[in-house]
Parts: structure tokens; sequence; C-alpha cells
């Protein structure tokens, strides 16, 4: 084996030839990545800032019967936003009421029964599903998906159900079910993956326990797992409607975009987004943009609220909680 | 257990059995739609995805033909744009939450941009309209470049974050031991370990914001030229998918197709090279 | 005396090689490299380090050992400074390098750690850089430019860690693509290359195989002539064999200090006894 050489005698070079260490740079470093880290602070307050500030004249102007009134008349200037607000949540709870079971059952299919080699290339068919864009489902959903749902499941909907004021009226096609089913292909990712970051978050002794009592594998999956992550599942769908109140293409080229508030699914519905979307490059006068921008701080203040609360909620039980030993 | 009656166990088995089965429907389901969408874009967009695609400007109303060039372009360039905005502040904060800070702090400013990436990218469009457009009367590639920008941010702090967190102590601990400054230590070393994990961090950002269109609609605009001037209008491909889609013409809904087709290749490619880039990282760390 | 706040440009007054200049003297003509005087360690409200007094001779291996949480990562990271990186720990009474107290407020730490270099328990050569590379970035990163040095003090530094000859040919490639022995050498190596007077090791072959531990061992007995080493160890047999003069810490305290030798053969302290012997621990 090689010996070690001694230290040679010019043994002050090093020391010598290294530049004296200077607080200033590690300080600068850290205002420096501060004071970026503070920018989302600021966004926060710029959105709020904007939106109050677009909106200004027209809440007070209309007041809170901003939120109350249906009316949407921009030549007599009159504006309400009550059937947006209506559109917005009926859209969303049909996405919830068609995603939610779905997307549970799929996570459950994915942690707890799916075969080991499965698993992986469904997730990766999951995450490519999340990966388009709203757009272009929207063009399908045009094109394609509003055709095929006029044709076939639509009219046995009707005959099935035309006794309830849901499925009544005539079948045009762009309409709010098919707003709320657009929206749910879009939001079945998200509460796909969450819900099974939560599923794999409840510990195996858990299951094995269940396992151990001589519990089934939907029994297990039932008592050990589900009930476990109820708090967690719940987070994973409200989490799913911020989503789903914020979609804004996919939905303006289905919905059929008319300012209505109706029973039947079948007609056509306008929201939030949607009536921002399309109207705001129209809008002519100082009073229709204002209400425009008003709008869009209801939505803001409403996704807000929502992701506020599927945080809080899913805080405490995907625990991510990231640890630094070096200050 | 021995003493339960046979059918009852029986139908305890059928019952978990139907489940099975059941959830496995849904994940059917749940793909579908992907399946579908691919299926049609292949059919409706691939025989529009020619040559004159990607190299003509589009026609004049009712004249069939053209292209969508200066959308791809204008899109490239909103990229762009955006991430001179997006990537530093991003980055950077990232830095900031990861390697300093208080663990109270960092967490309501995780906390924050969290939340602010569930604001719907509608919302930043009319923000930047009123901030940008409004004030300088007029749309531009500035204003759609500041949205897009605005929304990486918060997206791109949280992955870089998450990604420099995982870098092993031993090797900030090595660099300090040897009397490297702290700052130092965190750019040469940890950073440079987490560089793969930051750019994908970045390249799943800009696949995001490459599709979307909400928030270019009132900012970017659209053109229906090449863009020589960046405080003008300027076309973006998922902002002409739209415009096409909800057009009367019929040529236009085939070029929509094809713009659709374009795109989400596009963005698959990107998704496929961080996959390629994250297993090569699992392979060289293992 | 060595100025450990403002490195003067003349090179004379920085020298990092003790041996010639004014050293420090034990009451038995025993040159000493650290003083530590009644100290105390705090992580928080828990006392990790209590009352320490204790005297490291130069070019020499000392050994501190002890069972589980008796503060010996503690004390030895005390000496470079780097319990520091955890929060909340405050520190009483003083360290002495070569005279000089290493926790003055306006030592800069950094300067300490250049002096006062460390080897971890697990081998942690740079995972984005060669060999070659992980070897000269501590001189790289604090300012070194130049290239003819840089490339002299690589090579000088992995005779001195005995790995040279092993990887002469290989300087590109990646530091991780070496054996969990070469790996350790590496790090020693890349702890050389900016001239410390003093090696601290922590638990430096807990993860190598016997052979890898037999060759670090090896060189822990060459580098002894012209550095200051301070090893800890679990493993007794080790300290046995490596070390000069031993310390043993239970609970944060120093029990007893002294000769190798007489530690292990004849130990005054009771307890000391008793963990050599294997009774607890």
């Amino acid at each position: 084996m090689a010996v070690a050489v001694p230290m040679p005698a010019d043994a002050g070079s090093a020391a010598a030839r290294m530049t004296p260490p200077s607080r200033f740079g590690d300080k600068a470093f850290e205002w420096l990545t501060l004071g970026m880290a503070l920018v989302v602070i600021l966004l926060v307050f710029l959105i709020g800032w904007q939106l109050a500030q677009g909106s200004s004249l027209a809440i007070q102007k209309f007041g809170f019967r901003f939120l109350t009134t249906s009316t949407w008349d921009p030549v007599a200037e009159r504006f309400g936003a009550l059937p947006f607000i209506y559109g917005t949540l009926v859209s969303s709870l049909i996405a919830l009421l068609i995603a939610v079971p779905l997307s549970i059952g799929t996570a459950v299919y994915l942690t707890e029964l799916a075969p080991l080699w499965i698993r992986q290339p469904l997730v990766s068919l999951i995450e490519m599903l999340a990966a388009i864009p709203s757009v272009i489902l929207g063009l399908w959903g045009i094109f394609v998906m509003i055709p095929w749902l006029r044709d076939y499941p639509f009219p046995v909907l009707k005959k099935l159900l035309g006794w309830t004021p849901f499925f009544t009226g005539p079948i045009y096609g762009p309409s709010m079910l098919a707003g709320g089913i657009i929206i749910a292909i879009m939001i079945l990712p998200i509460i796909t993956s969450v819900s099974r970051e939560i599923l794999r978050s409840v510990p195996n002794l858990q299951r094995e326990a269940a396992y151990a009592l001589g519990a089934t594998r939907w029994e297990v999956t039932r008592i050990a797992v589900l009930s476990y992550a109820r708090k967690g599942l719940f987070g994973a769908g409200i989490l799913g409607l911020g989503r789903a109140l914020g979609e804004t293409m996919a939905v303006t080229m289905v919905i059929g975009n008319t300012p209505q508030i109706a029973a039947s699914l079948f007609k056509p519905g306008y929201t939030l987004a949607s009536v921002i979307a399309n109207e705001f490059t129209e809008a002519t006068t100082d009073v229709y943009l204002q209400a425009l921008f008003e709008i869009g701080l209801v939505l803001f203040g409403v996704t807000i609220a929502v992701n506020l609360l599927a945080q809080l909620l899913l805080k405490t039980m995907v625990t991510k909680a990231p640890t630094r030993a070096v200050q | 257990m021995f003493s339960q009656r046979k059918d009852q166990h029986g139908w305890r088995k059928f019952k978990s059995a139907l489940v099975s089965f059941s959830t496995f429907a849904a994940a059917v389901l749940v793909i579908a739609p992907l399946g579908l969408v691919f299926f049609h874009l292949l059919v409706n967009g691939a025989s529009s995805v020619n040559w004159d695609f990607f190299t003509q400007l589009p026609k004049p109303v009712g004249t069939p033909g053209g292209g969508m060039v200066n959308a791809i372009v204008g899109s490239l360039e909103l990229l762009a744009l955006g991430s001179v905005i997006g990537i530093p502040v991003g980055v950077l904060g990232g830095v900031y939450l990861a390697e300093y800070g208080s663990a109270r702090g960092n967490s309501m400013l995780r906390f924050i941009a969290d939340v602010l990436n569930g604001v719907p990218s509608i919302t930043w469009g009319v923000v930047v309209y009123g901030l940008v457009v409004l004030r300088f009367k007029g749309f531009s590639a500035y204003a759609g470049g500041l949205a897009l920008g605005l929304i990486m941010i918060p997206l791109i702090l949280r992955t870089t974050e998450e990604v420099i967190l995982l870098v092993p102590n031993g090797y900030r601990e090595a660099s300090l031991a040897l009397g490297i400054a702290r700052w130092k230590t965190i750019v040469h070393v940890v950073m440079k370990t987490a560089s793969k994990g930051i750019i994908t961090g970045i390249l799943l950002a800009l696949a995001r914001i490459g599709g979307e269109t909400a928030p270019l609609l009132f900012t970017a605009f659209g053109n229906r030229f090449w863009n020589h001037d960046l405080a003008q209008p300027i076309a973006a491909l998922p902002l002409q998918i739209f415009t096409y889609a909800i057009s009367p013409y019929d040529d236009w809904h085939r070029q929509a197709w094809a713009g659709a087709l374009v795109l989400v290749i596009g963005i698959f490619c990107v998704n496929v090279l961080v996959r390629i880039l994250t297993r090569e990282r699992a392979r060289s760390t293992s | 005396m060595v100025n450990l706040t403002m490195p003067a440009p003349d090179p004379i007054v920085l020298e990092t090689d003790d041996r010639t200049s004014e050293s420090v003297l034990d009451s038995d003509g025993v040159q000493l490299t650290f003083e530590v005087k009644d100290l105390s360690i705090w992580y928080g409200e828990k006392r990790a380090i209590d009352s320490v007094t204790l005297d490291i001779p130069s070019n020499a291996v000392t050994s501190i050992i002890g069972p589980s949480g008796c503060g010996k990562s503690t004390f030895l990271r005390s000496l470079n400074r780097m319990h520091e990186l955890v929060p909340g720990t405050r520190i009483d009474g003083s360290v002495r390098l070569l005279g000089e107290n290493l926790y003055s407020a306006d030592v800069d730490p950094a300067i300490v750690r250049r002096r006062v270099g460390m080897v971890f328990q697990k081998s942690n050569p740079f995972p984005t850089m060669s060999i070659g590379e992980n070897v000269v970035i501590g001189l790289r990163l604090n300012g070194v430019r130049n290239q003819k040095y840089l490339n002299e003090r690589l090579e000088k530094s992995l005779r001195m860690s005995a790995l040279w000859d092993e990887v002469k040919d290989d300087l590109h490639k990646p530091g991780t693509s070496l054996s969990g022995g070469q790996q350790q050498r590496l790090c020693i190596a890349r702890a050389l290359a900016v001239e410390p007077e003093v090696i601290l090791m922590d638990e430096p072959c807990s993860a190598l195989d016997p052979i890898a531990t037999a060759k670090i061992e090896e060189l822990i007995q060459e580098l002894k002539k012209n550095y200051t080493i301070v090893i800890v160890t679990h493993n007794m047999q080790q300290a046995g064999r490596v070390s000069d003069y031993t310390a043993f810490f239970y609970l944060g305290r120093l029990i007893e200090f002294g000769p190798t030798s007489k530690i292990f053969t004849n130990p005054t302290d009771r307890q000391t006894e008793d963990y050599i012997t294997g009774r607890f621990g």
C-alpha cells in the first residue's frame, strides 16, 4: 500500500491563497432568496388589490344585490351575478357527484386491490390525463362529447328521469350537464392522485390487524383504510371542488353560455369563469368591465375559501413536513 | 369465524369481489377519456398536421388553408417571457424555504404558495389586464408573458423546495466543514446536487403553462400575423385553437384539431423527457 | 500568536504548520493543540456536554470513547464549531486552538473549519463532481484560482491519503464510483487539501469492511506525524489499536483521560473500567 507523504514545508500557502470568508455573501444571499420567497405574499395582495380596484365602481353601484340579482343585461347596464354563481355551483356539484366516487374508487383500486404490475402504468396514464390542457378537452367536448351525449345518454336520461324537473325540456347538446361532465373529467386526476396519497399514508398496521381478524379484502379496505382516511379523502374532494370552481376553457366551450337559472340540466348555463372568458374583451362600457372584474373578485374569493379549507383538511393527514438539520 | 355459516362467508366474499370489480371499472372509466381524446385528436387532426401547418400564417376568414406558425412561435415567446420572471423568483424562493427561515414562517409561506397554485388561471389574466393592459392601453406579449410568469412562481417555488430538501445533509456538512461559506455551499453543492430535480420541476411547469389559454385571452389577445413588437398582441397556440374551435368555419375546425394534436404532442414530449431524467436520477443515486 | 480573524497577506504569519512556530506546552512539556476548559454545551434546555476540561496533544491520535449519547460527537464537533449547525445551541467555557479561543466573538467559524478539518461517519464525496474536483473543491470554493497549485495539491492530498496510485488515471470519474473505503480516503484527501492542522474523525470506519478499516487505521498512523488527529469511535478495539491518548466520556462528562495504554490496562475510574470491560455500553 502506498505510504503517505509528509506534509510539505511551505505549509502556509493554502491559507494564504484562500480568500478570507465574508459574512456579506451569506447575508446577501439570504436576503435575496427571502425577497423572492416573499413575492408570494405580494402576489396575494396584488390579486386582491387589482380585483377590488377594478370593480370598485360596480361594488358601489350594485352593492350586495350584485350577488342576488339574476339579470345580466349589458345594454341596460343591469348586472347581477346570480346566474353565474348558480351555474358555477351546479356544474361543480355535478362534477363532484361524478368524479368523487370514480376517483376514490380508482384510488382504492390502485392502492389496495390492483395487481402490482398494473399500478405504475395506470398512474402514468392518469398523469397524462392531467396534462391535457383544458382547451383541448373543450375542443373534444364540442365536436365529440356533445354530439354523442345529445344522441345517446341524454334521451335515455330524459326517458327515465323526465318526470323530475332536472331532465325536462328540449335537448340541445350544450348544457349544464355537459359542463358538469367535462369538469368531472378535468378534476378526476387530481382527486385520484391526492386520494392515493391519503390511502398510502394509512399505516399498514391497520390493514394487517384487520386481515389478522379474517376480514375480506373489501372489509379491510372499508374498516381499516377508508374510515381512517375519511378526513383526508374529504379534503381531496374539497380540493377537487376548488379546481372545479375555477375551470374555464373546457366549460366555456360546452356549457352553452346563457345566463339563466333553470332546473333542467339539459338547459345551457353559464359560470363565473366562463362569463369572464367570453365577455371580457367585449365589455364596451366601464360599468360592464367593472361588473366583470367584480365577477372575478367573487370567483377569487370563493376559490380561495375552498382551497384554504382543502389545505387545512389535508395538512393534518398528508404531513409531508419537511425537516432540515443544518441552520 | 370458524363457526360462521357458509353462506354468510360466501356473501362476504362476493361483496369483496364485487367491490374489486367496481373499483377496477372506476379506474377504467377514469382513463377512458384519455384514450378517447387521443383517438379523436389523431383521427381528426393527424391529416391536417402538414408542412403548411408549420410554415404558414392563418388565412383570412373564410379562406381555406393556412397554418399556425405564428401561434407556435408566439407560444414559445410567451413561455420565454414568463420564464424570465417565473424561474428566478420560483427557484430562489424555493431555495429560501428549503435552506433558511423558521418552521412557522416557512409553513405560512408554503401554505400561501399552495393556495396561489389553486387560483384559477383566468384570475391572473384579469389581474394582469388591470395592471398592464389598461395602464399601457393595449394587449401585448409582455402582458401575456407576465401572466404566465406569475402563474409559474408558486409552481416552481414548491417543486424547487421539495427537491432541495431531498439533498442529504451530509453534503452540506462536508462542505461547511471545509470552511466554505454557507451561500457557496447552497449554490455550488446543494443546488448542483438538486439540479436535475430543479430542471424537471421547471419543465413540468412549462408544460403546464404552455397549454394555458384563459390567462392569455385578454393579455396576449392573439394575432393573425407575426408579432415583431413585444408590446403588441401576440398569437399563442392554445388561443388559436380556442378561436378556431368556436368559430363557424369547418376549415378552422380542422386546423383546431391539428393545433390541438401538435400542442398535446409537445406537452407529452416534455413529460416523457421529465420521466427519462427522473429515472436516470433514481438509477444513479441507488 | 496566530490570528484567526484577520488573515494577513504575509504568509509567514498564517503558517498553519505549527511545528516550527511557537507552540503551547503542558506541564510535562507535551505540545498541545487544543486546550478545552470547562466546556459546556446545551441543545435548547438539554445539557449535552458538562464542564469538560481536556487538553489534546499535538501530532498524536486522541480517541474519544463512550456509550451512545455520551456526547462524544457533540464534543468532537465543538472543536470545529460544527455543532453550531443545529439550531438553539449554547456554549460555555473555552476551546483554544494553539492558544487562541475559537469561540471569541470576532472569530469566523469558516476560518476555524479551514484549520480543523473533519471526516464523517458516512463518506460523502459530492455526487456531481469527479474525484479530482472533489479533492480541490475546498480550495476552489474558497477562492484559490491558480490551476498549477490546485493540481499540486490534488496530487499531494491524494498521496497523503494513500489513494493516488489507485485513482491517478481516473481523476475525471465521479467521486461516487469508488468503493466505500476509497470514498472515505477521498474524503480524507478532500479535508487535507485545504491544509488543516487538525483532522477530526467521527466514527470514520463504522460503515466500512475490515480491510478498508485496516487501511484507514494505517493511514491515521501516518497522518499523525504531521497532523493532530481526534477520532470518535464506538469500537474499543479500534481505539486501542489506533490512538495514543484516550478520553472516556459518559453522560456528557469527561470521566477519564490519559495515554491509551493506561486507560485500557489500568484505568483510574471505576466507570471507565466498567465500560472497557464491557459491563455497560
